[in-house]
């Protein structure tokens, strides 16, 4: 029994692929720098808030990290309108992004911050700068140079992780190669093919932030 | 038009909730024996064996697993296999699964000092030996809170094969969900109940880090 294999087929679709790389780019992008934020936010909560902000953000990251990507899609998308909040599937998915990613960053940011000597607080409190000034200043950049490598790699898993999105109609690389072997039945190759082309942005994706981040978020 | 109590919802979500329960175990015991074998040819296979593993856990670690599993869906159905949910599951699962333990556990054989491998060696130890005896208790000890917080991520995962068809606890609640006409209560119950199962695990393996840095510091 030979088995043919016909990927012409499937690259003879590439400005399905191509748009469906370009939304999970987007899509990424978006979350990454909206979930960092949120990531951001709730360590200094969870480090340095009040004691009800600090259980309010325990309990976001414990809910966000113990139950699956897919349930929490499925929640905002499904769920919510029946609560009279409707969503496009594209912002949803961009919503699930960040509360997944703003989850797990926190709990990696507070471990960079809890790293930091207190001496170096104590410092800069004494040069009269502002609760908030310490924070971004001189607490957060060193916190972030620590974690780097770790949310690179959480960075990443989300990127992975956006494969899901195409399961509510947002149109990323998933989505594309449903598409693509619904039209010409080679099923197998054109999930090879998404597959090798999530490789390659995982490769350069860690790549590039493994750049970034020393020159943009927290000096060399 | 039949009403749906909240009870008949959760009775049947608990009812799935079992297969979730199964196929993580199947996962997690499949990885971790593919996983042993996988660290084992790292340690003792040379370079070329050392380099294929790590392909292999780039590989896997490198692509989503919603592929993963549609791959194992199609791929083994060439082979003219007629292939069902289960298996295409249980396959892609352990193979994830694997692939993430031997490079956590190869991170703990790593943590332990070369003086120990070159000092049993000088006993004239064999290799086997040596991992019995010297190594394994050693990183065994490390290993146990990282491998239990993977097993998080491994019951999470299970989650996906609801995409193949697999009627598990995440499946379960799309079809009540379209039954009821009830999504928020659904999915609510869906999160709730994963949530149930996966913050003990998470629990237990944050005592078990907190023990393990303990006992080493």
């Amino acid at each position: 029994m030979g088995i043919e294999f016909d990927f012409g087929a499937v690259l003879a679709e590439w400005p399905l692929l191509l748009r469906g790389v370009a939304w999970t780019l987007g899509l990424t992008a978006v979350g990454t720098v909206l979930g960092l934020a949120v990531g951001t936010l709730c360590a200094w909560a969870r480090s340095g808030g009040p004691t009800w902000l600090r259980v309010l953000a325990s309990t976001y990251v414990e809910l966000i990290r113990n139950t699956p990507f897919i349930v929490q899609l499925f929640f905002i998308f499904f769920g919510l309108p029946a609560a009279g909040v409707k969503l496009s599937p594209e912002v949803a998915s961009i919503i699930a992004m960040v509360m997944n990613l703003g989850a797990y960053s926190t709990e990696i940011i507070r471990a960079g911050i809890e790293a930091t000597p207190k001496g170096q607080i104590e410092a800069a409190v004494s040069l009269a700068l502002s609760k908030a000034q310490v924070f971004l200043r001189v607490v957060l950049p060193p916190a972030l140079k620590k974690v780097w490598p770790a949310m690179v790699s959480q960075i990443v898993i989300v990127m992975l992780g956006s494969a899901v999105c195409g399961q509510i109609s947002t149109e990323e690389l998933s989505y594309a190669a449903n598409l693509i072997q619904s039209r010409n039945f080679r099923a197998f190759e054109s999930f090879i093919v998404a597959t090798l082309i999530y490789l390659a942005l995982a490769v350069a994706l860690r790549r590039l932030l493994n750049w970034a981040g020393p020159r943009f978020f927290f000096g060399r | 038009m039949v009403d749906f109590s909240l009870w008949d919802i959760l009775r049947n979500l608990l009812m799935a909730l079992r297969w979730t329960v199964v196929l993580s175990l199947i996962a997690f015991v499949g990885g971790g024996l593919v996983g042993a074998l996988l660290l084992f040819a790292r340690l003792r296979g040379g370079k070329a064996a050392a380099r294929a593993v790590g392909l292999y856990v780039q590989l896997f670690q490198g692509t989503p697993l919603l592929m993963q599993l549609f791959l194992a869906y199609f791929g083994i159905a060439l082979f003219g296999i007629d292939v069902s949910a289960w298996t295409a599951a249980s396959v892609a699962l352990t193979l994830y699964t694997s692939a993430f333990l031997t490079e956590i556990w190869r991170g703990c054989v790593a943590s332990i000092p070369k003086g120990q491998w070159e000092a049993s060696g000088s006993l004239a130890l064999s290799f086997g030996e040596q991992m019995r005896h010297v190594i394994l208790p050693q990183a065994v000890t490390i290993a146990i809170a990282p491998t239990v917080g993977f097993l998080v991520q491994v019951i999470k995962g299970t989650a996906l094969a609801s995409v193949i068809g697999f009627v598990e606890l995440t499946k379960a609640g799309s079809m009540i969900s379209n039954a009821t006409f009830q999504p928020f209560v659904v999915f609510s119950c869906v999160a709730l109940l994963y949530f149930v199962l996966c913050f003990p695990v998470s629990l237990y393996a944050k005592t078990l880090e907190r023990k393990t840095h303990g006992r080493r510091a």
